[in-house]
């Protein structure tokens, strides 16, 4: 899970850096500081559970066992990336590990999902799906139809709120009255589960038991996540950030990666600086990896831009 | 073969593929009760009234191996849903770069004549086929929309099947056999002629028909050719047969402005063989550009009927 933790982060870093020396295109948008919602989530998921991600969708898809080479090439343009260079870093998707996408629309997944859910449930699979999506998302109506259908039909859903507290310049705070996003599952009458999304433990264990009701067949969970986003909404330059520069230094105090690190390094012998060290070394080695396999990739033909309109 | 209803022929389309493809479920705001009484009600699902998430999670479930269906009932309440129309399901096989198929069915009833005012009157087809990644189809006739939705229902992306209103009670000739399909992309020639090409959409088809007979009577031979698929849209057929009357009226439901008619035309004069051919400008018979009226003065004023597609042919013919 650290290790899964550490290769979103420095993923990130990478990409973010490329971006602003104009090797990636477009918009990146990181997730560093969140890590430990996508990680200790899809910790508790099988590789046939399907997920949908939102426009900051590295970590999600890392976490769901995606391949870094073609995440970064996609990131690059180039056609090996998952999209062929059709989709970039908001479309970034591994179908094949139940990764139905990263999505540019806010709360445009959550319904997919909920219909990865009930087809689930009509295979009779024992398959779960897993909504993430923000607190911005929580007020859109696309959020509100789901919960609402997948709690009538008792869909194995699981629908995580990552709440970092802003709608990217908005403060939650200013959209809706409710404090916590989770009081709104009383609404559809399904649990609503409040966690530290900066511990890792507590969203692991609250999405097992969320896992478990949704493989019974008792129905959907929310889950809210409260975490916290490190960067600015893009890594887009000069971008505006309004929030309080103590309230960002704060949460970074609360980083989920050095929680854990000092967590195992608490459990006697059984992490060591140099162990740690090790990790990030390798961790670092395969962003670089996946950085020479997208540079050493080639960007599709322009005519390519004609293919993959329909399927045959 | 049978005398069958409009309504019918989309109805038995739709059971008989469900027989043949348990991956096949519909969803709709009310469960359709012969549907519903064959296929139970796991199959068959009355949503809430949630469109944007009825449409949405048919995407997700068809990219998760099944072949929904979704009856928006009235094109209307596809509005509700256009986020998940026009960001999503259009976009998904491509943007993903083709990794997985999004086989969906989209019914959806369009067209006025229904006294039933601005919202539940149109026909905003062109909306969509200005995406990139939906299919388009248009049946005018029972026999059609039977062939037509068959095809859509076995097709591997997203197809919306618009629906006339108007044509629900027609009836003609359906075929039984369980295998009879309709490609899609391919117009039909619904009556041959010689000295003009009437191009017409669902009702019109009807309405043109009618027309061909009274231009008939003064000697004026009328082809009326039937797109049935607006994307793609059978450029060849169009073109052939308006290279060989040399005249081209296009009789549209719909209003005139950024039209299925004003693309028609612009394939028609696109093309240097068949603009050489014509003789006289391309003619237009569309409803007036207005949101539908409900009082029936007010609404027969509104849309084009088989008079105004003689007046327009004639006028073609005189130029």
């Amino acid at each position: 899970m650290l290790r899964l933790m550490q290769t979103i982060r420095r993923f990130e870093e990478r990409a973010s850096a490329d971006y602003l020396a104009g090797k990636i295109y477009g918009v990146v948008h990181c997730y560093i500081g969140e890590e430990a919602v996508a990680v200790g989530v899809c910790g508790a998921l099988n590789r046939d559970d399907q997920i949908i991600s939102t426009h900051r969708g590295h970590g999600h898809c890392i976490a769901k066992g995606a391949d870094l080479n073609r995440m970064m090439a996609e990131l690059y343009g180039r056609e090996t990336g998952y999209c062929k260079g059709k989709g970039g870093s908001m479309h970034s998707a591994d179908f094949g590990v139940g990764m139905l996408g990263a999505n540019g629309i806010v709360a445009g997944g959550i319904s997919i999902v909920t219909g990865a859910g009930l087809a689930a449930q009509m295979e009779g699979k024992k398959r779960v799906a897993v909504s993430f999506f923000g607190d911005g998302a929580s007020n859109a109506g696309p959020f509100h139809e789901s919960l609402n259908i997948a709690a009538s039909w008792k869909l194995p859903m699981i629908y995580v709120c990552e709440n970092n507290l802003y709608a990217a310049q908005t403060s939650a705070q200013a959209t809706h009255a409710m404090k916590d996003v989770a009081g709104r599952a009383a609404g559809y009458g399904i649990p609503g589960v409040i966690v530290d999304g900066n511990d890792i433990f507590a969203v692991h264990e609250a999405t097992v038991k969320a896992v478990e009701r949704a493989r019974a067949g008792d129905g959907p969970t929310l889950i809210e996540c409260k975490t916290y986003r490190w960067r600015a909404h893009t890594e887009r330059p000069g971008q505006p950030d309004y929030r309080p520069k103590e309230e960002i230094e704060a949460w970074k105090k609360s980083d989920p990666i050095q929680r854990l690190v000092n967590h195992l390094k608490g459990q006697q012998g059984q992490f060591s600086d140099d162990e740690w060290k090790k990790m990030d070394e390798e961790v670092l080695a395969a962003i670089e990896r996946s950085v020479a396999f997208s540079e050493a990739s080639a960007f599709p033909k322009p005519q390519a831009a004609l293919e993959d309109i329909f399927a045959d | 073969m049978a005398q069958k209803t409009y309504a019918q022929g989309g109805l038995e389309a739709v059971a008989e593929e469900m027989r043949k493809d348990k991956t096949i479920f519909y969803m709709s705001t009310d469960a359709i009760p012969s549907l519903l009484e064959e296929f139970g009600d796991e199959r068959v699902r009355a949503t809430p009234i949630a469109e944007s998430a009825m449409t949405g999670m048919a995407i997700g479930a068809a990219g998760s191996g099944f072949r929904p269906i979704v009856d928006w009932r009235q094109v209307t309440f596809s509005f509700v849903a256009m986020d998940q129309i026009v960001n999503q399901a259009s976009k998904i096989h491509y943007m993903f770069g083709g990794q997985v198929k999004f086989p969906i069915l989209f019914r959806a009833g369009v067209g006025g004549g229904t006294r039933l005012a601005a919202q539940h009157s149109q026909s905003p087809y062109s909306m969509f086929m200005n995406l990139s990644g939906l299919k388009i189809i248009l049946p005018s006739t029972a026999r059609d929309a039977k062939g037509l939705l068959k095809s859509a229902i076995r097709d591997n992306n997203p197809v919306i099947s618009f629906e006339s209103n108007r044509l629900m009670g027609f009836k003609d000739e359906v075929p039984d056999d369980d295998d009879f399909t309709i490609p899609i992309g391919k117009a039909d020639v619904k009556r041959a002629g010689t000295d003009v090409t009437i191009v017409a959409l669902a009702w019109l088809v009807h309405e043109a028909l009618a027309a061909a007979d009274i231009l008939a009577k003064d000697g004026i031979s009328a082809e009326v050719v039937d797109p049935r698929t607006l994307v793609p849209m059978d450029h060849e057929t169009i073109r052939r047969s308006v290279q060989k009357t040399g005249h081209c009226v296009i009789a549209d439901e719909a209003g005139p402005t950024c039209g299925a008619s004003a693309e028609i035309a612009a394939l028609v004069t696109e093309d240097r063989a068949t603009f050489s051919a014509l003789k006289a400008p391309v003619k237009r018979v569309c409803a007036l550009a207005v949101p539908i009226p409900y009082s029936p003065v007010l609404e027969d004023h509104v849309f084009p009927n088989r008079e105004r597609i003689a007046a327009g042919v004639r006028e073609v013919l005189k130029a």
